[in-house]
């Protein structure tokens, strides 16, 4: 033995080991001797081009064996003989394929984001927990398991995926727990409660502007604001058709005496800035039509709910089928049940309905305890709850929130930063409210005609959907469906006082009163995010409605005739730009182009030429669009930015109906100027200043529109991992536009069903089945997608068991 | 030989013991076969590295044939490796073999007879004897 060299050499061996079984910094934030090891790290989660995905387990808790056909787009068809069984195998096949994604979503709801991601997600978390989105969540799993079935069945699902999970050893955990030096957790009924509040959140938390709108007052007369931000436009085709009649409204709410003192004058800016705000994109479409409309004489559903694009979806395909019949669509991994789909009888859509669901009030707290508020004309003592965040490489941080009579003080001195002065806004939200969205789901994947649909959807809460619907027997209906405020006029469009509760909530609007309309003359249905309803609709109904895209469909609906499911899948994918249909004309009479540079020449002729459709290859709609953009910005910014934070820039729709009817408003003239703008010169200046922007572009060779936008779908961790992402997709289409998609935002399922004897449905979604990035099937749809083509989707009967179109079986024993 | 014999037991060896411990058992297997098998350090070195650094480029070579490479371009790109297969194959290939390298050098150390210390005052009288 030589021990000197035994010695310095073990110290070296052992040095190396050590080095290798921790994470070396950002750069390398995994322990590399575990991730590079073939046995042991990704290498493992490098699935062979021709994997089986045949197999058995026993789940204890399962009362009959499970049979599970896997086609060969991975799609699982589920048959189980009991609905119990049914969705404990959902939730096993939903971790198989998703369970990282399931994982992070619901940390990421519950303010847990940095156990995963570290001290940049703290402002995050924080953020999700003053908004009381555990609260909400506790709030739900109350209810969801207050009702014997409901409980059942979220049980068998969270069995399914904790199987799933147990049947794991470290070397086949998901690739990102990898690459995060993570390991997964348990599932839990709070879980899936977690995910519904998540879509809760990026469904209504973008609906409401009361923070910005309190400080556009500031600036704005009550006119002006009312012409700013108004949400009736004169071109809105509303879902509900126009003429349609509305009894008057059972519930009347009563502005409080001082409405107009305390409330609607002397508006103080609110200096918090909203982080996290969802996507204002987030919409959706869908339609119906009738048999009297279709060459078959069968109604066609269609729906493209938009979304953020991820990889993996957020949805996953899947065949239900148990003794009580088949349903087939898209699921929500993390949730049991077809969210947007069909069964043997009808077809069902989802859009989102864009309502002011959510308000806040100003809180006066005794001292900076914060644990007393005055209400009422005393000190109430408010609940403090002290939220744990844990900081993976960091130390854990605390976060105290205070429950008031309306809710979490979301903001306040020290959130979202400390430089934001003394207000206190607590957050009343209808997320807050205890309810169990599922049940409406497993009623509709069961539902047979109307009256069944109307009682599924009848207790759903939140986020407020447009529900369309079509069935076998040829009826079409929409239903605007949510738990809603009934306001008085301008209840909850800004911070409200707090002080007691006058300005509460003082009812709902009847659920046999939300909006909806049912077999209309005119053969068809649809929904786009627009306000469901004209002005003859009895309530107040704030929101951050979309109009274009209702236009469009409307539109092109009302001029087809005997139309079949290849012309429904074109319109899906239908790129014309209705907007600038409208206002083309007048922006080139506007122009004076003897003010234009060269080059805004060039493109104005560009945008003459046109043929208004907003393809990838298309050059003019970059240059429209560009324009548009500076020309709200002309238009509006001399205005919102008086204040800090600035005041939220008016939807385009208003623009456009300036342009269209009001050649002489006050807004086109530049207020710091001594001279008054016409609509003439901002229409002129706004080309100019997009012109210098358009020419860098076309320097770049970047003018065409889908070069220009460069249309992306990343990894669910972003710029952590580039090369997960599928970047510079050749789609066109704007958030006005049918098929809306934005940067890296759109129509992430497309779904058409003919309701035929033998039901004939398409779909497609840009990613794939399988949520594991060295898997074939993890972007395998994309390319189908960005041609807009559509899979035949199959559904499946027991007795094609030996079908060529299935490629795997799973066995799910008791 | 015996060289050829120590490359395939230390290979085998991490193999089984890889399907039950972590990632870390390839020193243990490397530091086991050196025992067992004395070299010189040098061919201990040699051995251990070669062994581990053939089984982790056999074996990630084999999984990532079977997958397309879709993966492991993925991952050379998140580690700074241009994207290339390959080098996150040598990359993995040299990792495991630095740990089996060192662990059966270190296990050499500890079964060679103590090296005679060189008497100079005395090399010539002692030469010449």
């Amino acid at each position: 033995m030589r021990p000197i060299p035994f010695l310095l050499s073990s110290i070296v061996t052992i040095g190396l080991v050590y080095i290798l079984n921790n994470p070396l910094g950002d750069a390398i934030p995994m322990p590399l001797g575990t991730f590079l090891s073939p046995q042991h790290g990704f290498w493992q989660n490098a699935e062979p081009a021709d994997a089986d995905f045949s197999g058995s387990l026993d789940i204890p808790g399962l009362k009959d064996k499970v049979d599970i056909f896997i086609d060969e787009r991975l799609v699982p068809h589920i048959f189980a003989q009991n609905e119990e069984d049914l969705y404990t195998a959902q939730g096993y096949v939903h971790a198989k394929f998703r369970l990282f994604q399931m994982d992070l979503q619901t940390r990421a709801a519950a303010g847990r984001a940095s156990e995963f991601a570290g001290q940049k997600a703290i402002d995050f978390d924080r953020s999700q927990r003053r908004l009381g989105m555990v609260y909400a969540a506790e709030n739900a799993l109350t209810e969801m398991e207050k009702d014997p079935l409901s409980k059942k069945i979220y049980d068998a699902y969270t069995r399914g995926v904790n199987a799933y999970i147990q049947s794991l050893t470290p070397g086949k955990w998901p690739l990102e727990y990898k690459l995060l030096n993570a390991s997964p957790e348990k599932w839990s009924n709070l879980r899936t409660a977690l995910l519904l509040k998540m879509m809760a959140k990026m469904l209504t938390g973008g609906s409401d502007n009361d923070l910005g709108y309190t400080n556009a007052k500031t600036i704005f007369s009550d006119d002006a604001f009312d012409r700013a931000y108004q949400v009736i436009p004169d071109s809105l085709r509303p879902i509900v058709p126009k003429g349609t009649v509305f009894p008057a409204p059972a519930v009347k709410p009563v502005a409080p005496a001082t409405a107009d003192s305390l409330y609607l004058s002397g508006f103080k800016p609110v200096a918090f800035t909203e982080n996290y705000k969802p996507n204002p994109h987030n919409g959706s479409n869908n339609w119906a039509l009738a048999g009297s409309k279709t060459l078959s004489g069968s109604p066609i559903l269609a729906n493209d709910p938009h979304l953020e694009l991820s990889l993996p979806s957020i949805w996953f395909e899947i065949q239900l089928t148990d003794n009580s019949g088949t349903s087939y669509g898209a699921s929500l991994p993390g949730s049991p049940f077809v969210i947007s789909g069909f069964n043997d009888h009808i077809a069902w859509g989802i859009t989102n309905a864009q309502r002011d669901v959510k308000d806040y009030f100003e809180i006066r707290f005794k001292d900076g305890k914060k644990d007393a508020y005055w209400y009422k004309g005393a000190w109430e003592p408010a609940n403090l709850r002290i939220e744990e965040i844990k900081v993976k490489g960091g130390e854990t941080v605390y976060d105290t929130v205070a429950y008031t009579a309306f809710g979490p003080v979301m903001f306040e001195a020290g959130f979202p930063d400390k430089t934001t002065g003394n207000r206190n806004l607590a957050v009343r939200w209808i997320g807050h409210e205890g309810s169990d969205e599922g049940v409406t789901f497993y009623r509709l994947n069961r539902a047979k005609n109307y009256g069944d649909y109307v009682e599924a959807i009848r207790t759903f809460t939140c986020p407020a959907q447009n529900f369309i619907f079509a069935s076998k027997t040829g009826d079409i209906a929409v239903w605007q469906q949510g738990k809603f405020p009934a306001r008085w006029n301008k209840q909850g469009l800004f911070v409200m006082p707090g002080e007691d509760d006058a300005y509460q909530w003082q009812g709902y609007i009847p659920q046999n009163e939300n909006p909806h309309a049912v077999n209309p003359a005119r053969g068809f249905l649809e929904s786009a995010n627009q306000r469901p309803a004209d002005a003859a609709y009895p309530y107040y109904i704030p929101g951050a409605y979309i109009t274009a895209r209702g236009i469009s469909i409307e539109q092109k609906l009302e001029k087809i005739d005997k139309a079949t499911p290849e012309d429904i899948r074109h319109l899906l994918n239908d790129y014309d730009n209705v907007t600038a249909r409208a206002i083309r004309p007048a922006l080139i009479r506007l122009t004076n182009e003897k003010m234009l540079d060269e080059n805004a020449k060039r493109y104005l002729d560009m945008v003459k030429k046109w043929d208004l459709q907003a393809d990838p290859g298309s050059q003019a709609q970059t240059v429209y669009q560009v324009w548009m953009d500076s020309l709200r910005a002309v238009v509006w910014n001399d205005e919102l930015l008086q204040v800090t934070p600035k005041a939220p820039m008016p939807d385009e729709q208003v623009l456009v109906e300036l342009l269209l009817r009001d050649s002489t408003s006050a807004f086109y003239d530049n207020i710091h100027t001594p001279e008054r703008e016409t609509v003439r010169d901002v229409v002129t200046a706004a080309m100019n200043k997009a012109s210098g922007k358009l020419a860098a572009a076309e320097n770049e060779g970047k003018l065409e529109w889908s070069k220009f936008k460069n249309p992306s779908i990343f990894h669910l961790l972003k710029d952590a991992l580039p090369s997960f992402a599928r970047r510079g997709l050749p789609v066109g289409g704007h958030g006005n536009t049918i098929n809306a998609i934005t940067v890296n935002h759109g129509p992430s399922w497309r779904m058409l069903v003919h309701l035929t004897k033998e039901t004939e449905a398409y779909g497609v979604y840009p990613a794939g089945q399988s949520g594991n990035p060295g898997s074939k099937y993890y972007d395998n749809f994309v390319d189908t997608w960005v041609k807009g083509e559509m899979y035949r989707l199959w559904i499946m009967r027991k007795e094609d068991a030996g079908d060529s179109r299935v490629k795997w079986t799973m066995a799910l024993n008791p | 030989m015996k060289k050829i014999l120590c490359v395939i037991l230390t290979a085998f060896s991490a193999f089984v013991l890889g399907e039950y411990l972590p990632w870390w058992s390839v020193a243990i297997a490397a530091f086991a076969v050196a025992l067992i098998i004395n070299q010189a350090p040098g061919a201990a070195f040699m051995c251990g590295f070669l062994g581990i650094a053939l089984l982790w480029i056999g074996s990630s070579s084999w999984i990532n044939h079977l997958n397309e490479s879709i993966l492991s371009e993925r991952i050379a790109s998140v580690l700074p490796l241009q994207g290339s297969s390959i080098l996150l194959i040598l990359l993995t290939g040299i990792t495991g073999g630095l740990t089996g390298g060192l662990s059966a050098l270190s296990a050499s150390f500890l079964g060679r007879p103590k090296r005679e210390r060189v008497d100079y005052q005395n090399y010539y009288r002692n030469k010449m004897k």
